[in-house]
């Protein structure tokens, strides 16, 4: 594994040092802490060995299989071809990993996975990357609804337009949407950020505990216990440079989103500990 | 859970069942308990098309003097129909329970199937200028093969693949629906409606009939009854989002337009693909792609949205 320490690209974009406003806490790990980085068991993969396989004629779980082989042979760049919207492909991936798929997924693509960068290049269907815990998902074109469900970590990005419920459960890390996102986003939120360049539909933030939506285009309406709040310099940078990694922007800039946090005092939840919610949750 | 699936080709006619039994049987694994096609061929406009059976298919393994009685139910079909003045033009026996019959008629088309259905046993799947409507117990590929459905040309098609929740595995409350007794509306649906003894209490005593328990039904009627009402099948449809009470996607078909409607909580799955000459709608992408291999543009449609497409 590259080693991390203080040269790493993300202490230069200063992400390990803000403080954000809000009641939202970000733990970052420390590069002491590298050792606890991977899995027992997770294989050394070099991310110069490449290969691409065409999937055309496999089924989900010949094709998950074959990247957990190919992990193991050491292959840490896959290029998955023709994946042809299949159900279920790319999940469990608990492994640093180079991932590309060149078509579009079907639902619960890239599920519980906990540490690949992966960059699909067509759709995917419902429920994309639930229960993430790191790494990077970027998507070229639209997602389904419960994009995101229930993830921990990382950075999942649709550039087109999602469906309903976009990061319901939402427990941690950032989902970034390029387009719009329909009904009940952010359902019961309790932690993570939501970055949403284009309009959001009905309820949005409806009963959610924690965490903050940013919304660049118009919200139909706000769910219970969503409320709007105070966007700062901070954040505005913030949001400006997390954008500007996967070259998207605010239709009308940063400064001009709309920033939506949870209104309602929960009081057992609030009274925990930042490492005690993290247990609760 | 159910799948529902649609396509439309815009001023041309095409294989549509063949393009309609990859896109099913690629659903398969939402419901294997029996698949359904609605499909349009080329309207006859002075004849009418009707799919009709006389029996269940179970029947044919249970029933002790089946045969007999579904030759009976048969001749009583063709003797009511002949008594109202109804001209048989051409018939095909389908399946031992499953007859298709080209008539000419110009009398009162809800007192036709009524009587017609009167017969013990009797059920129209559908009546049409242009709908063809075929369901059975089993996949895509076996229903497509048992009805011949591989290579039938026409416009637009609609189809669904069932996993029986809330009735019986039977050919009755198997999925699409005609709306009787309008020519050529035809409607699939996935999700459950939760108003739905109250609504078809109302469209009872408006003197539409049901012929299973399925929620489904419901729709067909209720949007049958609307257009009889003089309302446009767009119009319908949006007043069917917030007068309808649950969860559902559905798409509908008549003899020149498809539609689809998705209720307010968008909880039920819709994938989209349009181009300039065709449509292609689907619970899921998968289905899309058994017809279009190549990589495509593809969205889900939103909570409350309704679009309709002509043929």
């Amino acid at each position: 594994m590259a080693e991390l320490d203080r040269d790493h690209a993300s202490y230069e974009m200063g992400m390990h040092t803000e403080q954000l406003a809000g009641r939202t806490q970000q733990v970052f790990f420390l590069p002491e802490e590298e050792e606890n980085f991977t899995y027992p068991g997770a294989f050394d993969v070099d991310f110069n060995k490449r290969i691409e396989i065409d999937v055309a004629n496999m089924d989900s779980k010949a094709i998950n299989l074959k990247i957990r082989d190919l992990m193991r042979e050491g292959y840490g760049t896959i290029v998955v071809k023709n994946p042809g919207a299949k159900h279920s492909i790319g999940v469990g991936i608990l492994n640093r990993l180079q991932l590309y798929f060149e078509g579009s997924l079907g639902y619960f693509g890239v599920g519980l996975i906990d540490g690949p960068n992966v960059r699909i290049s067509g759709r995917v269907g419902w429920s994309c990357a639930e229960n993430m815990m790191s790494g990077t998902v970027v998507i070229e074109k639209n997602a389904g609804s419960t994009f995101g469900a229930a993830i921990r970590g990382g950075d999942l990005v649709c550039k087109g337009d999602v469906g309903s419920r976009t990061g319901i459960d939402m427990k941690g890390g950032t989902i970034i949407v390029g387009g719009r996102t329909g009904a009940f986003s952010g359902f019961m939120m309790q932690r993570g950020r939501m970055i949403i360049c284009g309009d959001a539909g009905k309820n949005l933030g409806d009963s959610m505990y924690d965490g903050i939506i940013y919304v660049g285009g118009k919200i139909a309406d706000l769910g219970v216990d969503a409320v709007e709040a105070e966007m700062t310099d901070l954040e505005a940078a913030w949001l400006k440079r997390k954008l500007a990694m996967y070259d998207l922007d605010a239709p009308d800039g940063v400064e001009n989103m709309t920033k939506i946090v949870s209104g309602k005092q929960l009081w057992n939840y609030d009274n925990l500990e930042p490492t005690e919610k993290k247990l609760v949750l | 859970m159910c799948g529902i699936a649609g396509l439309i080709h815009k001023g041309k006619s095409a294989n549509i069942g063949g393009e309609l039994t990859a896109m099913l049987q690629s659903l398969k694994h939402r419901g294997p308990d029996s698949s359904g096609f609605a499909l349009y061929g080329n309207p006859m406009a002075d004849k009418h098309v009707m799919r009709f059976k006389v029996a269940e298919q179970e029947d044919i393994k249970k029933g002790f003097d089946i045969v007999r009685q579904m030759k009976e139910r048969k001749a009583t079909v063709d003797n009511r129909m002949k008594e109202l003045g109804a001209r048989i033009e051409s018939e095909e026996q389908v399946t031992e329970y499953a007859h298709r019959y080209v008539f000419s008629f110009d009398g009162d088309l809800k007192r036709l199937a009524d009587y017609i259905e009167d017969v013990d046993g009797a059920e129209i799947l559908s009546i049409g200028h242009a709908l063809e409507l075929i369901k059975d117990l089993g996949d895509a590929n076996r229903v497509s093969k048992q009805y011949g459905l591989d290579d039938f040309q026409g416009t637009h098609a609609i189809g669904h693949t069932r996993m029986a929740t809330e009735s019986d595995v039977d050919i009755r409350s198997a999925h699409p629906y005609w709306a009787y007794p309008f020519n050529d509306v035809s409607v699939v649906h996935n999700g459950q409606l939760t108003n739905y003894w109250g609504k078809r209490r109302a469209l009872e005593r408006r003197g539409h009939r049901f012929m299973s328990n399925c929620d489904s039904e419901l729709i067909a009627v209720y949007l049958a009854d609307a257009i009889d009402r003089g309302e446009e099948l767009e119009e319908a449809m949006q007043q069917s989002i917030h007068e309808l009470d649950g969860v559902f996607t559905y798409v509908v078909a008549t003899g020149d337009k498809l539609g689809m409607a998705k209720d307010v909580m968008a909880a039920k799955p819709m994938v989209l693909y349009e181009s300039d000459d065709f449509v292609a709608l689907a619970s899921e992408e998968v289905a899309i792609r058994s017809i279009f291999p190549h990589e495509i543009d593809t969205y889900d449609p939103y909570e409350g949205e309704v679009k309709v497409w002509q043929s």
